[in-house]
């Protein structure tokens, strides 16, 4: 899980761009959208894509990102139950 | 008819030219076959946030207009216009790429919002939060000049009182590679110093933004006066001479009083000679001066000559790096912009001092 934990932090870094930021300074339960990371929608469909890409998974439910991308900690608890591969 | 000014510039090229105080005091030399832009700080700019998912070319053209208001000192236009001859190729090439590689599925939205030709306009906009009119004339070689001709119509029509304007065109990989392969790129390394002696096919490419407050106001800060802007799609050697003192005439001006002439030579042997044909012609005994050697060939690299055409008129000199001939003038009052890129998309531009 802790591997998995850190490998997000690193795709979200390198696929949103988010040059002024450290793997070190995202804590696990950092909100990633809003006050938090400040992603936003525009990230959230990114998010998506690296989801189904990476991990596999389809987002049939648009309203289910909402949980899902809360933290790195819901994230990674999310793949690692749904992911097939 | 109102007045059209530029009252403030904003340049980012090869050279060191987002420094409005300087005056190519500095010159880069390069040996190569295409010419990256000398950086400004863009975080001094840009915000982290919006930086993010801007490339090279967005920044330089939100930078760049930026620059030429606070030279102006205006903290609003009425109107944005852009000329890009290539729009934002870095992300339409990251989309298409990634539209071939994951084959079709996978796309992710950002590249795809960024890579529209309008997207600097669009960003410049949002950045000074202008709902004005905002165009982008996307017509190669004559991009910049069909987005001045917009602006000089709309001010002297009275419709608007102060536009933004500029020129933006961004180097890519994949089209770089293509640009190579197709010899519009010259095949060897060349020293820009020596560029229009290199008597070889191609340019050296370069890319940049180069953005202009005009205004029907004339200020304290004013550079010059744009007096006339024409493009031609097509223009025959045989007719060159005869179009431009047709240009001149129909302005008011005829050939003895163009104190300079800035010419957009980019040591490709074989269109130079359009160029030729009027520093051994009819302005043989006019100050010539180039300017590609400094920023390189770009669909928008003429922004760059307007730049000098307007920096010359208001300093009233002329540095060394950019002359052409040996002609000396005592007064610097009228200057005539040529450009054209391979043969096609011929412009007109004439300046006079403020």
């Amino acid at each position: 899980m802790e591997a998995l934990k850190e490998e997000l932090k690193n795709k979200i870094i390198e696929q949103l761009n988010l040059e002024d930021v450290s793997v070190d300074e995202i804590a696990d339960n950092d909100p990633l959208f809003g006050e938090g990371l400040g992603l936003d929608s525009i990230d959230a469909l990114e998010l998506i894509v690296m989801l189904d890409k990476d991990y596999g998974i389809k987002l049939s439910d648009p309203k289910e990102g909402k949980k899902i991308f809360e933290s790195i900690d819901t994230m990674a608890t999310y793949i690692s139950e749904n992911s097939p591969k | 008819m109102k007045k059209v000014f530029i009252n403030g510039c904003g340049v980012i090229s090869a050279q060191k030219t987002f420094d409005n105080k300087a005056f190519l005091e500095e010159v880069i030399t390069y040996n190569d076959r295409v010419m990256p832009v000398v950086n400004p700080v863009y975080k001094d700019f840009i915000s982290g946030g919006a930086a993010r998912r801007m490339a090279l070319g967005v920044k330089m053209g939100v930078v760049a207009s930026n620059l030429a208001m606070q030279d102006a000192q205006l903290d609003s236009v009425d109107a944005i216009i852009t000329g890009t001859g290539m729009g934002c190729l870095i992300d339409s090439e990251k989309f298409l790429s990634k539209l071939i590689d994951n084959n079709e599925e996978f796309l992710t939205p950002t590249s795809f919002i960024q890579s529209t030709h309008n997207t600097v306009g669009g960003q410049i906009a949002l950045g000074i939060q202008c709902k004005g009119y905002n165009f982008t004339y996307v017509h190669s070689g004559a991009s910049f000049e069909s987005a001045l001709l917009d602006a000089q119509l709309q001010l002297s029509s009275g419709e608007e009182e102060n536009i933004l304007v500029g020129g933006v065109d961004e180097n890519a990989p994949h089209t770089l590679e293509i640009h190579k392969l197709i010899r519009f790129v010259k095949e060897e390394n060349t020293d820009t110093s020596s560029l229009l002696e290199s008597n070889t096919s191609g340019a050296i490419f370069g890319e940049g933004a180069g953005f202009f407050t005009l205004s029907t106001k004339e200020q304290e800060s004013s550079y010059a006066q744009v007096i006339a802007v024409e493009t031609l799609n097509t223009l025959s050697k045989e007719n060159l001479e005869e179009r431009i003192i047709s240009f001149l005439e129909e302005n008011g001006s005829n050939v003895s009083e163009i104190d300079a002439v800035i010419l957009g030579n980019n040591g490709d042997v074989d269109f130079d000679r359009y160029y030729n044909l009027l520093s051994e012609g009819v302005f043989a005994n006019t100050q010539q001066v180039y300017y590609k050697h400094l920023c390189g060939e770009y669909n928008t690299a003429s922004s760059f000559g307007f730049w000098l055409g307007a920096k010359i008129l208001k300093t009233q000199s002329i540095p060394e790096v950019v002359k052409l001939n040996k002609k000396q003038t005592s007064t610097l009052k009228t200057i005539l912009l040529y450009n054209q890129y391979r043969g096609e998309n011929h412009s007109f531009t004439l300046l006079k001092q403020c």
